[in-house]
């Protein structure tokens, strides 16, 4: 047999284990394709139930007895009036029969706790209803929500039977409604889910990647300039260029412990508030920012440059205002693809105090604030059944800001990049 | 005046100074023959004018506000009655922040102890006297520092060159800040590490087999040991990167070689970015997804072929965690696979290889310096990463190279032990730094080497 025969020979398993190496590679990027499938699909599928909301009709009474107030009372008696009492009253209404203690109990906690404070705003929107009787929505409580929401009726433990038994019936006598959940966009966090939104976390957001933009992008970009145009080749601008490319890889967490240690313990900044969050995340961000700033400075032809120091511009002329301008599309380009990062971050925050309980909804940078990946966090730990569907709404909503931020970077860079 | 209106007053006035020396300039020189005897462009003159207002004043108010709680603290401890100022350094401390408090929260007529109450009313006074001479004397140096400035204005002032001087040195202080980072983070990871060892060895803290860092309160009190010993952690976090390395470097290098080798150019277009999103989901819903659906979904196939499986077991979140840097690696080692010239690719073919053996057998072994050092810097991701560990492993240290059981990691022991609150100086807290300080060495060593072995490879077709 010569060598001609002996590769024809082999050739058949040759080409076989080509074929066979390309469809490892194909089926590693479908791997990588399915996870992400996977990914959305479950966290979607979880999202759903989350935008809607059950509410229950009531008959409420405004009885001047059972809430303690006349005509003449003033808006502070009114704010402390037994709201409560009505609510009890008209649920126990619908259910005659419910004559024990505990069961009288059970049936009010089929209700949101917040009906009592719907109630009363109504009452304070319009007091003439003194005395009258009003159909009132409240909403549901959630575990009730939940026992509505799950097709497998089997399956939603935490009611008593006696409870399904009311919701049962609450449904047939056509009582129920189901709503869009605006709850969700309007309230801040909540240890009821069905009281619980995201706009605090939003907001609290919204500071923390303001103070990052607002002292990041101008750092960013005079390091980016100087190490571009005016730095020398010496040990310093060496040792300025290594740390910022450590920077860029050291773990998030790490920037958390030096916010604790240098932010809040050692300058004495409000724990939690986005002020300190911003502070921490400028410091992630920058190297992001930095490395994109010079690499767009970097593209810009030195025939520009020679152009103006030609007709007489100063180095620093040239730089600000020919060699800047045209880098600005990339350097925008980056410092979204940045603050976009900064949006997702949770370890550091969660250093700095970010995770406590927060139901106002911040107003300035040194109020005490969360943000939504910590909310997502939190939610993702609470018990309640609930907060799985609106933690992956929460998650659905962050999505929703980094695909924004993403296609708005992708579409500077599409729309002003300029190739010389 | 608070500190934020002060600002806008000194920017206001800033403003205010730049238009006015812009116009003196521009008088100066309608009498001394045009524009063009200037030294300098007009706008110049109002830059240098702004610059001489706000500057000095900046400086100025923002060592106003580092010092001023220390002072003031000084000086209210002077005036301090006796039996106060006597007394031991911790309880001393516990009123000077109730003071504070009381202080800021202006309802001092609510406090009864008479002592405290005079010394918040004189803490008060201090505030208010600092305040008023701080925005006297901010006022009055803007003013004077503007006067300073137009009184510069000549038609021969190098008003451009002084700008230009100013703006570079903001520029090198700018870049500073990466530098001061760094130190920060060293200085105070290593500073509160350094008071942690001295109640733990570091002997103990690196050796030691057994991790349960619940300090006793009282002396008597069960199950308090405070054991500081970081072995199990260290292999908690080894096994997570592992099982997070074999899911992502084959899939990861697998897909590079397909993409950047086979694939054309449309699929390419499309692939890549969307296995980029990969890395652009945050951590946290990595987190959410392993703990409540692949821990639930292994623990359930793990029991149907009867093994028992942890609920936070290593495999779920390394798994997840391998999902997200599967794009890490990939992305990295596609550039270092596109990087081969072309003439060694061609050269196999010229011999007679096939497509998958030129891979195997030429690009794979030129691009390895490369790829190693992508995985390097995969796993310094993966030893960092902290939010997928935190919502899916555990917390308990178990010793263990079990995937299926619990195992808990370096960073989950980091937030565990400084979520919520507690004192400052316990070993419990001081431990976290200490481990922040093992894994920013780590990271530090891992991304130094990586980087190395990659610029050394990149040379080498340059």
């Amino acid at each position: 047999m010569n060598n001609t025969e002996l590769i024809k020979k082999g050739l058949a398993k040759r080409y076989r284990r080509e074929k066979r190496f390309r469809a490892y590679g194909l089926m590693a990027v479908m791997v990588g394709f399915i996870f992400l499938a996977i990914l959305l699909a479950d966290i979607i599928g979880k999202a759903i139930p989350a935008f809607t909301q059950h509410w229950i009709k009531l008959e409420v009474s405004f009885d001047p007895d059972t809430l303690g107030i006349d005509e003449k009372s003033d808006e502070a008696t009114i704010r402390d009036a037994n709201f409560n009492a009505a609510v009890k009253k008209s649920i126990r209404s619908l259910f005659p029969e419910v004559k024990k203690r505990k069961d009288k109990r059970k049936l009010a906690a089929m209700l949101s706790t917040s009906a009592e404070y719907q109630i009363r705003d109504q009452f304070l929107a319009d007091p003439e209803i003194l005395g009258q009787t009003k159909t009132v929505w409240v909403l549901a409580d959630d575990d009730v929500d939940t026992y509505y929401k799950t097709a497998d009726k089997s399956k939603a433990v935490r009611l008593s039977d006696k409870q399904i038994a009311w919701a049962d019936k609450l449904l047939a006598d056509g009582l129920v409604k189901k709503r869009l959940n605006t709850t969700l966009f309007k309230n801040g966090d909540s240890r009821e889910p069905e009281q619980a939104g995201i706009r605090g976390a939003i907001k609290g957001s919204f500071y923390t990647l303001l103070v990052t933009f607002l002292l990041s992008f101008p750092l960013g970009v005079a390091t980016a300039v100087y190490l571009e145009e005016f730095a020398p080749k010496n040990r310093w601008v060496d040792l300025i260029e290594v740390n910022i490319n450590n920077l860029a890889a050291v773990p998030s967490i790490v920037f958390g412990l030096l916010g604790l240690a240098v932010f809040i313990n050692y300058f004495g900044l409000p724990r939690s508030a986005p002020l300190v969050g911003g502070l921490v995340l400028t410091l992630m961000t920058l190297p992001t920012i930095i490395i994109a700033s010079r690499s767009a400075i970097k593209a810009v032809p030195p025939s520009i440059k020679e152009a103006a120091l030609g007709i007489g511009a100063s180095k620093t002329q040239m730089v600000f205002q020919h060699v800047l301008p045209l880098a600005m599309p990339g350097i925008f380009t980056g410092t979204i693809i940045g603050l976009a990062q900064a949006l997702g971050e949770t370890a550091p925050l969660l250093m700095i105090g970010m995770v406590a309980f927060i139901v106002d909804i911040p107003q300035g940078f040194t109020d005490s604030a969360t943000v939504l990946p910590v909310q997502i966090y939190l939610w993702a730990d609470s018990p309640e059944r609930a907060f799985v569907a609106r933690t992956s709404a929460a998650i659905l909503a962050l999505l929703v800001f980094l695909v924004v931020m993403n296609t708005l970077a992708v579409w500077l860079r599409k729309k002003f990049e300029r190739r010389w | 005046m608070n500190a934020t209106t002060l600002l806008v007053i000194i920017i206001g006035l800033g403003l205010f100074s730049y238009i006015i020396g812009r116009q003196r300039s521009v008088k100066l020189a309608a009498a001394h023959g045009g524009q063009r005897k200037l030294h300098s462009l007009p706008k110049y003159y109002g830059y240098m004018v702004a610059l001489w207002c706000g500057l000095p004043t900046l400086i100025f108010l923002s060592l106003w506000l580092a010092f001023e709680p220390t002072i003031l603290k000084s000086m209210l401890v002077s005036q301090l009655p006796a039996e106060m100022s006597s007394l031991p350094d911790d309880e001393f401390s516990l009123v000077m922040n109730d003071l504070q408090l009381l202080a800021d929260s202006g309802q001092i007529d609510a406090e009864t102890d008479p002592v405290k109450k005079q010394a918040a009313q004189q803490l008060v006074d201090l505030k208010k006297s600092s305040s008023t001479f701080r925005t006297i004397l901010i006022f009055v140096l803007a003013l004077a520092g503007a006067a300073w400035g137009l009184g510069r204005i000549t038609m021969q002032t190098r008003a451009r060159v002084f700008v230009e001087h100013v703006v570079r040195y903001l520029l090198v202080l700018c870049s500073l800040v990466a530098i001061l980072t760094t130190l920060g983070i060293v200085l105070s990871v290593l500073f509160e590490s350094l008071r942690f060892f001295k109640s733990v060895p570091v002997t103990e803290f690196m050796f030691g087999t057994e991790w349960s860092p619940q300090t006793a309160i009282r002396a008597d009190q069960v199950g308090s040991s405070g054991a500081f010993g970081a072995i199990p952690l260290f292999a908690g976090t080894m096994l997570i990167s592992a099982i997070a390395l074999t899911i992502a470097v084959p899939v990861g290098l697998m897909s590079a070689i397909y993409l950047s080798e086979y694939a054309s150019r449309r699929f390419r277009a499309f692939a890549k970015p969307l296995l980029e999103i990969l890395a652009g989901i945050p951590t946290v819903v990595y987190g959410f997804f392993a703990a409540l659906t692949v821990a639930p979904f292994i623990r359930d196939l793990g029991e149907s072929i009867g093994l028992s499986v942890a609920s936070e077991s290593a495999l779920a979140a390394g798994v997840v965690m391998g999902i997200m840097i599967i794009p890490f690696v990939s992305s990295l080692s596609d550039d270092v696979i596109s990087a081969v010239p072309q003439a060694m690719r061609d050269g196999a073919y010229g011999m007679g290889a096939t497509q998958s053996e030129t891979i195997r057998q030429v690009l794979i072994p030129a691009a390895l310096p490369g790829i190693v050092g992508g995985i390097l810097l995969a796993a310094s991701r993966a030893i960092g990463e902290t939010m997928i560990v935190v919502m899916a492993a555990g917390l308990a240290a178990n010793l263990t190279a079990n995937p299926l059981e619990a195992v808990t990691t370096v960073t989950v022991q980091i937030v565990t032990l400084l979520t919520g609150d507690q004192e400052f100086d316990s070993p419990k807290t001081l431990a976290a730094f200490a481990l922040g300080l093992m894994l920013f060495v780590v990271t530090l060593v891992l991304n130094v080497i990586a980087l190395h072995v990659v610029r050394k490879y990149r040379e080498q077709y340059e």
